[in-house]
């Protein structure tokens, strides 16, 4: 097995390597610096299955520390769990894509392709972390390339959603870095430490909990889209380029998703009890008023990005219900919707670089002149609507029946407002596809369009792989996260 | 025992046809793709009927009653360690008879297809899409999961979606396409959520063990323990999967997707929407039949009356309509609501007449609604419209079409000894038995479709004296032309079947006998409406006109299908589009956001103040630490005099 620590310097090494060469060979590098990084994520995933099945039942598999700041206990602590594996996965797929898309990308595109990779850096290590100074550092190194990104290579109002993305999310990071160093604090000198497992087995007194436990997860939960702290989304993505967009909502969403139930709700698990109730609320309120406003846009990337936020909700609404199916439904969906909406974002560049509009109203009959990328299209259209056989279908009933698990009637009031999403996904998706890929052709100028090219098939098809073996065969992801679940659940019970 | 193979292949072949026609884009498979997928489904058929034939005659039958088979389960999800979706095949006898009616029919609709698409661009696509279909559909039926059955419930939906939306550039198509998904997940939802309680409630999602629990004499009493609003939860589970099965069915009010749907191919409306996915409705009712008559008996008795009305309204509906497509489709809306009330009315076991009537309507109906639709794509090709005013005399000019559709009408009007008689003679006998009103209501409306199946066919092959130009003698071609003697052949002998000693609600046989006596109302009812129909519509005149004048605004509601499109479109587009959807997209930008942004301006505007207190001039400061010492001076000196 190879060390841990390769999968976030990989694409540092990679980005070090598109420095040093000339300009001309960024994107062949960058390119086999993810397909390294790809195979390494293969390899990791394999063994990481080959040992649960050989009986290793440590939480952590592949457990590493190097020192860092001894004098703070703080170290570069790395171990993964099946929802570590899970989201490594799916953070592989959608920078592979990201990296595909942006093939053609014309202005700097060193700078370009060496932010995505940083981006990519970040997340790894992230996902990684089993200490939390070090998990914040990495979340940081995940948020400032966008800020570049959308400023840099964006389009529309991209000034004023730079600026919003990266507020908003500072201050989300510094909420998590209050709560963090509260935590460090909390404990008694000479035993501090940001190490995970240290914190895990001398949980915090209830009453330390129960401040730091809104802190912590709003924090976080700025990321992933939590209501009333969603507005980045919207002008964050639709301003950012293509593979921002898809990295923004297929990886940057799930830091804060997985922030959610690594850091807040399993280190605290006597006070998400506690709020347990209020998250729910939040999430049914975000599934179901993104749902709505999401019927009312008119841009692609609007419509995709408010969805963006009702499918977050799913997320977040799993993670508060604090049952095994709940977790297992947000894990599944952060996967899923990570996938699913890289689809969608780079579907949408892809026509906003043949059609140079991104107006539902403007386009109609694309199915005739680009029929590959309207399929794929299709496919991210179905997805979104939980068509059975693609991943959004096994995530959300997931998260359905685990809210319905919970007897309690005002959970399930907010299970049954949360389902009523089905329908409303179902209007606002339709209605975008069948006035883009369906239709009449509405501007004459589309009646000849370039065709697709072989990096835009070659990313639509790996990001529709991996939506189609989740939707068709579920049990395999259930098995690689079920445990890592079982094991919150088990704290949780006696936490 | 069942021969897993044989069974797999059932479904297996429709989906590998799906996926090689859908993918596969060389100029072969674009030629070849309807052989292909009509090959693909005469496997599947094959194999449907040997395992009928197995199923009933070999090894089905035990103990005097025909068994539930679990063939084969594989655990997809999982939920708790009891609630679980698996996929599994059951085989029992509604199980069986549905599989052979589906593959059967899609069979006769991919022969025919092959030329009524000839020379259309995405003619692999469509075979593959229709590939999707029947495969989804035989999932359906065979599932032994009510989670599973979901699933491909929400398949053939959208494959129902694709169909219909074939003809993608035509936006009357597009809508069609959506509103017919939107409704039936509207429906959905209701269904889901009947689900996810049943699931909790019968700590199961297979299909044997909710029954096992509630579909039994004693259940009744475990189940009243909780209720809500005076209802058991059981039943208000079974209301949901209700609504559910009355999306998909076309129950009244959400049948307004049906008629739309017409936009489609015609073989598409022939295999869809009159012979297979609408009665999937009927099919989850009877499955999980024994839980609503023991369970949630209120609901059944709600099925009853929603079916006759639904029956009712449609037949109405249908004797108004000029389009020949969106008459048959109100008429399968119409049958459909028999065999829905047929199970309303039913009881179990020696009692289950209804039951087995149901589904014995279920089988001569797919037999000729398909042949029905399918004479009408032929027709329609021949006058190049729906209207049938433009139609009128064609039995010169397609001789073997006019005698197909008369099989098909004389069946579907109840006339003897036609398969469709033999049905509903069953469903009449049964509603008399066991409730009177229903039984009334639907012995009009058995008249009402005498009538407007003959309006129809006096409109189309009679009543030469429009002066159209007639066509030479022109049929469909031989692979169009046998589906339709089969499915005619099938609609004059299928009645003959004693569908009772297979299909009852129990398992047992059940004797059916004709009871002469009974049967006279009901064929001198249809007698006199085909009589009706020939007096106005195959006659010289202005009869027709005169009447609907005479009958006024009646007439005039009917003829606009009640309003009830209208009212639907008031709910979606004034109260959910502008009345949710326009404030929450306005709350979010001018509140939320604005939030944001006041936050963040607010902050700019404290910082530009704050700014010029460093201005650097020392006069500046000194003034201001001159007035600070005076004030604090006079404070101080204030507050010491009070005391």
């Amino acid at each position: 097995m190879l060390p841990l620590w390769l999968l976030p310097a990989l694409p540092v090494i990679t980005a070090l390597l598109v420095i040093l060469l000339p300009a001309k060979h960024t994107k062949f590098v960058s390119l086999a610096g993810t397909i390294l990084q790809m195979m390494a994520v293969a390899l990791l995933t394999v063994s990481f299955a080959e040992q649960r099945r050989e009986g290793n039942s440590s939480l952590f598999l592949f457990d590493e520390k190097i020192e860092w700041f001894s004098s703070w206990n703080a170290s570069l602590h790395f171990g993964v769990d099946g929802i570590s594996v899970a989201m490594i996965l799916l953070t592989s797929l959608v920078v592979t894509a990201g990296i595909l898309v942006s093939w053609n990308i014309e202005k700097q595109g060193k700078e370009f392709f060496i932010l995505l990779l940083l981006l990519a850096s970040g997340a790894y290590g992230f996902f990684i972390s089993l200490d939390l100074f070090t998990l914040f550092c990495f979340l940081e190194i995940a948020v400032i390339p966008k800020f570049m990104l959308i400023g840099i290579w964006g389009s529309g109002n991209k000034n004023y959603s730079a600026n919003k993305l990266a507020l908003m999310l500072m201050a989300g990071s510094a909420l998590i870095l209050v709560g963090i160093l509260f935590m460090y604090y909390q404990m008694p000198i000479g035993k501090r430490s940001f190490d995970f497992v240290t914190i895990l087995s001398n949980p915090l007194p209830l009453q330390s909990q129960l401040i730091l436990f809104p802190l912590v997860f709003v924090g976080f939960g700025i990321f992933t889209a939590i209501f009333p702290f969603h507005t980045w989304v919207p002008d964050g993505h639709s301003s950012a380029p293509t593979a921002g967009s898809m990295f923004l909502a297929g990886i940057s969403m799930k830091l804060g998703g997985y922030g959610c139930l690594r850091v807040a709700t399993t280190l605290m698990p006597e006070a998400a009890q506690h709020y347990s109730i209020v998250i729910v609320i939040l999430a049914a309120i975000a599934i179901v008023y993104g749902a709505f406003a999401t019927m009312m846009q008119t841009d692609l990337k609007y419509i995709n990005a408010y969805s963006s936020i009702s499918h977050c909700g799913f997320v977040l609404l799993g993670i508060g219900m604090l049952t095994k199916s709940g977790i297992n439904g947000a894990v599944f969906q952060m996967v899923s919707h990570g996938l699913m909406t890289a689809l969608f974002f780079a579907v949408i560049g892809m026509m906003y670089a043949r059609t140079h509009t991104r107006k539902v109203s403007e386009m109609g009959g694309l199915l005739k002149t680009i029929p590959f990328i309207s399929a794929a299209m299709f496919i991210a259209g179905l997805c979104s609507l939980g068509l059975p056989g693609l991943s959004g279908f096994p995530a959300e009933m997931t998260v359905f029946m685990g809210g319905w698990e919970r007897p309690e009637t005002i959970y399930r009031v907010v299970t049954v407002l949360a389902c009523m999403s089905i329908v409303i996904t179902a209007v606002y998706i339709l209605r975008a596809i069948g006035s883009t890929v369906m239709g009449p052709v509405k501007n004459r100028e589309f009646e000849e369009l370039p065709k697709a090219m072989w990096n835009e098939k070659l990313a639509a098809v790996i990001l529709i792989a991996g939506i189609v073996i989740m939707g068709v065969l579920p049990f395999v992801l259930y098995k690689l996260v079920n445990p890592a679940t079982q094991e919150i659940i088990k704290q949780m019970a006696t936490g | 025992m069942p021969e897993l193979i044989l069974i797999l292949l059932i479904p297996i072949m429709p989906f590998a046809a799906f996926l090689l026609l859908g993918l596969a884009n060389g100029n072969f498979i674009k030629r070849w793709a309807g052989a292909i997928g009509t090959g693909a489904i005469l496997v599947s058929a094959g194999a449907a009927l040997l395992t009928a034939y197995d199923y009933f005659f070999v090894y089905g039958g035990s103990g005097g009653a025909y068994r539930k088979i679990l063939v084969t389960e594989y655990e997809w999800l999982q939920f708790t360690p009891e609630i679980s979706i698996k996929m599994g095949l059951l085989l029992d006898p509604v199980a069986v008879m549905m599989m052979v009616v589906i593959s059967f029919i899609s069979l006769m609709v991919h022969s025919y297809s092959i030329c009524y698409l000839k020379g259309e661009q995405r003619f692999n696509i469509y075979f593959s899409y229709l590939g999707l279909f029947t495969f989804s559909m035989l999932a359906l039926v065979m599932s032994s999961n009510i989670f599973q059955m979901y699933i491909f419930w929400e398949l053939v939906g959208v494959s129902s979606f694709l169909l219909i939306g074939f003809y993608y550039q035509k936006p009357s198509a597009v809508a069609a396409a959506k509103k017919a998904f939107i409704i039936t997940r509207f429906a959905d939802l209701g269904l889901l959520i009947g689900i996810l309680i049943l699931a909790f409630e019968a700590k199961s999602l297979d299909f044997e063990a909710i029954i096992g629990q509630f579909g039994h004499g004693k259940s009744a009493s475990v189940s009243t323990s909780s209720a809500w609003l005076g209802i058991s939860t059981i039943s208000w589970a079974m209301l949901l999967v209700f609504i559910g099965g009355a999306g998909k069915s076309a129950m009244f009010p959400l049948h307004v997707w049906l008629p739309d749907a017409m936009e489609g191919p015609t073989p598409v409306s022939a295999l869809i929407h009159a012979a297979t996915m609408v009665v999937a409705g009927v099919f989850l009712v009877a499955r999980l039949f024994p839980v609503y008559y023991f369970s949630a008996p209120e609901i059944l008795n709600l099925i009853a009356y929603v079916g006759v009305f639904s029956a009712l309204i449609a037949a109405i509906i249908a004797c108004t309509q000029t389009d020949i497509k969106r008459v048959l489709a109100y008429s399968t809306m119409s049958q459909i609501g028999f065999m829905m009330f047929s199970l309303g009315v039913s009881g179990f076991g020696e009692e289950g007449l209804g039951f087995t009537a149901s589904q014995f309507h279920l089988f001569t109906h797919a037999f000729f609604k398909a042949l029905l639709f399918l004479c009408a794509g032929l027709v329609i090709h021949e006058v190049h419209s729906n209207e049938v005013s433009k139609m009128g005399g064609l039995r010169k000019s397609m001789p073997l079409t006019h005698i197909s559709f008369l099989i098909a009408c004389l069946a579907i009007a109840g006339i003897p000894p036609f398969a469709g008689f033999f049905s509903k003679e069953e469903i009449l006998l049964a509603a008399w038995e066991r409730n009177k009103p229903v039984y009334w209501i639907a012995l009009f409306t058995s008249a009402l479709t005498a009538f407007y199946m003959f309006r129809l066919y006096f409109l189309i092959f009679r009543n030469s004296n429009k002066h159209l130009h007639q066509p030479e003698h022109r049929e469909g071609s031989a692979g169009q032309m046998v589906p339709l003697f089969v499915l005619a052949a099938g609609s004059v002998v299928l009645g003959l079947i004693p569908f009772g000693r297979f299909v009852s609600s129990d398992g047992r046989p059940l004797a059916t006998e004709l009871h002469l006596v009974f049967s006279i109302a009901p064929v001198l009812l249809a007698i006199l409406g085909v009589s009706t129909a020939a007096w106005l519509y195959n006659a010289p005149g202005n009869r027709p006109q005169e009447v609907s004048q005479r009958l006024g605004n009646l007439y005039k509601a009917a003829y606009h299908k009640f309003y009830i499109d209208e009212v639907w479109l008031f709910l979606t587009k004034k109260v959910i589009m502008n009345g949710i959807g326009k404030p929450a997209a306005w709350f979010d930008k001018n509140v939320v956001n604005a939030l944001v942004n006041f936050s963040g301006n607010s902050t700019i505007g404290l910082a530009s103040k704050i700014k010029k207190l460093q201005s650097g001039k020392v006069q500046l400061y000194g003034m201001v630490y001159l007035f600070t010492v005076i004030a604090s001076v006079l404070i101080i000196i204030f507050f010491i005099n009070r005391n």
